[in-house]
């Protein structure tokens, strides 16, 4: 029976009414008194010597107030990365300076070279174009394999070469992993690339920088999922501006998908020049400016190998990876294809050695960072797409190979220094081969034949590691940063409630789910609460959100929070009752005493904590307003198994996915409509990861799908209607609601089943094709077939 | 964009008048290309003379010879609604763009553009339709000139389009992935004297006929007349979305598709 509040109802998202009537608040509609508008001159060539940057002509033009070029920030701190990595040898990754502006050199095209802020954001722009830039250019490093030759070009000619790190892991197994694959009864080994992505959230970034001469504080608004941590980063590494004089708000965020985490530059820029030119200070990204200077996610180059006995027991996997960081560390890039990546390469089996290595590379190209998944996509991509391509060699069922190597006790420690605390895989799986219909196969291949059609079926399962993370754990790992979460849960007197959270919702419905939590805690009415984040003026310090990390930690501090609120406030009921605390029930939010008819409601209660005439003042302090911060024990393990079925055009190559199936473990789920939704989108970009988007760049650095005429995003009629599936749940233990987070499990999982598929259904036809790259574009899968 | 003048005249005469002023006017169909390549600053027309308010060259009808006559400044829209005995090219103009670019874009603007993957070039290529300008009759065999080329002169305005009815036609657009133009498209058009063929999308000279096919339809209108024929790989678009020789390959496979779908 499906509930209709609290915990595990399909509430409606309140949110939706703003977004969909056009009533939100996003940072583009937030206009200043006095606002100025500043437009960045960016490098139009990859890589360059910089002469000189000629500003005088432009300064004169209408209504310019300043032209800032990179001199105007020597005295600031570049943009600070977030997190380093150790190499194998023990040694910190190499960590080029990140100015604000360029100085010295062009690194990627799209490179802030300079910023006009002037009246109008056309002036800006026009008195940009008047700016005289005399560029050296050098050549582009594209290529990562070529990058680490001996005598490459320098991406940051400070740095020895252009490695970032090269990472080992566990650098104590690879003995005994390279043993394991030289005695092997079988190795099955696959190159493969992970495709680099444009994020390409719905709202393109902004940023409004303020200042009041007034008071010496700074405001910056910005399209953020972390405010907080913009805050600390851009305060404490770039500007020099202490917390308590520093606000940062993130408004409604339409979209993020990990490209707003990030501290880019532009918001520095319009906090420094705010205070500069004492004016609001705005810039307002254009989807074409999106494409080059928003952090892009994936690009991988991998080798990786399965190495299983002769009873088909995995063995032994080993990956050798080549990353992009592209031209500048980002916020997190280098934790991606490290902690994010190598720790789930164990996958959901039982393989005993396991030894991944990543070459960190600088190249010519917009930075690389986190992106829906950010690292575990990678991990799931080639270890389902090995084990398909095992079974094939085998001449095994893809399905019983997985099965047969499935973890099946917890907890289980992997030898990739994770611990899963729960999980059922081969739950998930019987569950997927239902909702797929997987006996109806058969019958659905004879009538895609008789049109003509090649019709393929490919399942993996994936794990991800999400409610990222332990603070102490990761601090070991080289975060600098704790990745705690935190709530303030004010009541107010007359009973509704009012919840500060450090998360950040940006089209995730926490407003909603959020208050589903508190008032099932109560048994209240979710009306009674509301749900406020993204600004750093009245929410406790918070890490925001990504990495499914928002229920699952910041839901926890939102627990915590709560609870504290309830054992206060029996103690007030308990007074109020005149009756011992130890009897005080709660339940529909009304204190009982147990074994009696005494009774008060839970706005009796608020009253009497805030007009506290009737209250033990000697024993409790009045008021009712509770904050929790919560530091998880472990991260969460959300896995599942998934299933597509496509159709080949064998004439053009054209794929299309007939069904789609996904059978989650998120553990306990708040509000099942949410999660389908966020399975949804996490599908769709998987999909469109896996067909269509396509970031291609070409020998000189220019990016050439720099726009929506080449960059292909997956539309409502490239996807089919999704059969998902969360019945199969594994509650977490180690946090108090049990959940693991959903909001990256569909871009995960997604891939290989689109490629296994489409492997399958050409190999049912006779094609000797092994593996296609993604985007499976019909052109490549045209040339696959073609031999 | 830059700054720029608008004029909306609401005569041909006047609009041509205004466009002839200066090399620097520049004409305004539907604004579907011209609009954003005006954001991106990659134009700087001094008068853009909007042509969306002459009713003169709007609207469908049928000539005495039982052409379907589109009037230049006629949205793709129109053009679908209208052309109801001519199938194909409702089927073609049904399936441009989204509903914004169909309701604001225009034939004449897609026309004069000449865009190697746009749709409507096929369909006059193929049809042997007339394009009518304020100053004259322009086959369709002489009017397209290559990528974004035209034999419209500086100041010369599509006033109409004359499309011949065919007995039978077809087109098959294969989609660009990300822009949804035609990677390829093919429109078939067989008349009581014979078969046209127009490819749009493929070739570095923008639309063409396949005149084989063309000859081995004419003989026979069946899907086997085309074995064994196919177009040199030479010539065609080669980009991140295909190569020359999937282009090449395509054009056969949809020529195919078209002969047995019309």
């Amino acid at each position: 029976m499906p509930k209709d509040g609290g915990i595990g109802a399909s509430s409606k998202r309140r949110e939706d009414v703003r977004f969909l009537t056009g009533a939100g608040n996003y940072t583009d509609d937030i206009n200043l008194r006095g606002q100025a508008y500043v437009y960045f001159l960016r490098s139009d060539v990859a890589h360059g010597t910089l002469n000189n940057v000629d500003t005088s002509a432009a300064e004169g033009m209408p209504g310019v107030l300043k032209v800032f070029t990179g001199a105007d920030f020597a005295e600031v701190g570049g943009i600070p990365c977030g997190w380093q990595v150790t190499d194998r040898h023990g040694q910190p990754m190499q960590e080029p300076p990140h100015p604000v502006l360029a100085q010295g050199k062009v690194r990627h095209v799209g490179d802030p070279i300079a910023a006009v802020v002037a009246e109008s954001r056309e002036q800006a722009r026009d008195a940009a174009e008047a700016i005289e830039v005399d560029i050296s250019d050098l050549p582009a490093v594209m290529d990562m394999k070529e990058a680490l030759k001996e005598g490459a070009t320098k991406v940051h000619d400070d740095l020895t070469s252009n490695l970032c790190y090269d990472w080992g892991f566990v650098e104590e197994n690879k003995g005994a992993v390279d043993e394991a694959i030289k005695n092997a009864a079988h190795v099955t080994t696959l190159e493969l690339v992970n495709n680099r992505l444009v994020p390409n959230a719905m709202e393109p970034r902004v940023a409004v920088g303020d200042y009041s001469r007034a008071t010496d504080d700074s405001t910056l608004y910005t399209t953020s999922q972390n405010p907080h941590v913009i805050r600390l980063l851009m305060g404490a590494f770039v500007l020099g501006i202490p917390e308590h004089k520093l606000r940062v708000v993130a408004p409604d965020v339409g979209g993020g998908f990990g490209s707003k985490i990030y501290h880019y530059a532009e918001e520095a820029f319009c906090t420094f020049a705010a205070k500069k030119l004492n004016r609001p200070v705005k810039w307002t990204c254009s989807r074409s400016e999106a494409f080059i200077s928003d952090a892009h996610g994936r690009d991988h180059v991998t080798k990786i190998e399965l190495a299983l006995d002769a009873d088909n027991n995995f063995t032994a996997v080993r990956t050798e990876t080549y990353a992009n960081m592209g031209a500048y560390l980002s916020t997190f890039a280098p934790s991606i294809p490290t902690w994010l990546h190598g720790t789930l390469m164990a996958g959901n089996y039982k393989t005993p050695n396991i030894y991944v290595n990543v070459k960190a590379v600088f190249t010519n190209t917009v930075p690389v960072d986190a992106y829906r998944g950010a690292g575990r996509p990678e991990a799931t991509y080639q270890l389902e797409r090995v084990i398909d391509k095992a079974a094939r060699e085998l001449g095994v069922d893809p399905i019983e190979l997985r099965r047969q190597n499935f973890i099946t006790e917890f907890p289980y420690a992997t030898p990739v220094a994770v611990e899963y605390d729960t999980g059922d895989y081969n739950a998930t799986m019987d569950k997927l081969l239902e909702i797929i219909d997987k006996d109806g196969f058969q019958k659905r291949l004879e009538e895609s034949k008789a049109k003509g059609k090649l019709r393929g079926l490919g399942i993996n399962c994936y794990i991800e590691a999400c409610g990222i993370a332990p603070s102490n754990l990761v601090g070991q790992l080289g975060a600098r940063a704790g990745l705690y979460e935190s709530a303030t849960v004010r009541v107010n007197a007359t009973g509704g409630i009012t919840v500060m959270t450090g998360s950040h919702s940006h089209g995730q419905g926490h407003e909603t789910s959020f208050a589903q939590v508190v008032a099932d805690m109560i048994g209240i009415d979710e009306s009674m609460i509301e749900i406020e984040h993204g600004d750093t003026a009245n929410t406790p310090m918070g890490m925001g959100t990504y990495g499914s990390r928002s229920i699952a930690v910041g839901g926890s501090a939102m627990v915590k929070a709560t609870e504290k609120i309830i054992a206060k406030a029996r103690k007030i009921a308990a007074h109020l009752m005149e009756a011992s605390e130890a009897d005080i029930e709660l339940k529909d939010g009304q204190f009982t005493v147990a074994g009696t008819d005494k009774s008060v409601a839970w706005g009796d209660v608020t009253l009497a904590a805030y007009v506290p005439h009737n209250y033990p003042l000697e024993e409790i302090e009045p008021g009712l307003e509770e904050t929790a911060f919560y530091d998880p024990a472990n991260f969460t393990y959300p896995s599942g198994a998934y299933a597509c079925e496509v159709e080949v055009d064998p004439e053009t190559g054209k794929v299309t996915i007939e069904r789609f199936a996904a059978a989650d473990d998120f553990g306990n789920v708040i509000n099942p409509m949410i999660v389908s939704g966020q399975v949804h989108g996490g599908l769709a970009q998987g999909i469109g990861q896996a067909l269509l988007e396509q970031t291609s760049y070409d020998a000189d650095g220019q990016l050439l799908s720099a726009s929506y005429m080449d960059y292909a995003m997956p539309r409502a009629d490239d996807v089919p209607f999704y059969n998902v599936d969360h019945s199969c749940q594994t509650p977490c233990t180690h946090n108090p609601l049990g959940v693991k987070g959903c909001g990256e499990a569909g871009a995960i999982g997604s891939p290989p089943s689109v490629v296994n598929a489409v492997v399958d259904a050409l190999q049912r036809a006779g094609h000797d094709v092994t593996h296609i790259d993604m985007p499976l574009t019909p052109s490549r899968v045209w040339a696959a077939m073609q031999g | 964009m830059y700054a720029f003048e608008i004029e909306r005249p609401s005569t041909v005469a006047d609009a041509v008048k205004l466009l002839k002023q200066s090399d620097e006017n520049q004409a305004l169909g539907g604004g579907q290309t011209l609009i954003p390549t005006l954001k991106q600053r990659l134009a700087a027309p001094e008068v853009l003379v909007c042509l969306s308010g002459i009713d003169e060259i709007k609207g469908v009808c049928t000539d005495d010879e039982g052409r379907i006559c589109i009037g230049g400044g006629t949205t793709h829209g129109d053009v679908a609604a209208g052309s109801g005995a001519y199938p194909a090219l409702v089927w073609l103009a049904r399936n441009i763009g989204d509903p914004a670019v169909r309701n604001r874009g225009t034939i004449g603007g897609s026309l004069a553009n000449n865009d190697p993957s746009a749709c409507y070039p096929a369909a006059v290529l193929a049809s042997g339709a007339t394009v009518v300008t304020n100053e004259r009759d322009i086959a369709a065999d002489d009017f397209f000139e290559g990528m974004f080329a035209t034999a419209l002169n500086e100041g010369e305005i599509i006033t109409e389009v004359k499309f011949p009815v065919p007995e039978k036609a077809n087109y098959q657009k294969f989609e660009q992935p990300a822009s949804r133009f035609a990677l390829v498209g093919v429109f078939v058009a067989k008349f009581a004297d014979g078969v046209r063929v127009a490819v749009t999308g493929a070739s570095e000279e923008g639309v063409f006929r396949w005149t084989e096919a063309e000859e081995a339809l004419s003989g026979t209108f069946s899907a086997s007349a085309l074995e064994g024929l196919s177009v040199p790989a030479d010539g065609m678009i080669s980009d991140l979305h295909g190569s020359g020789a999937y282009r090449a390959h395509l054009v056969g496979v949809l020529t195919r598709r078209a002969v047995e779908a019309a």
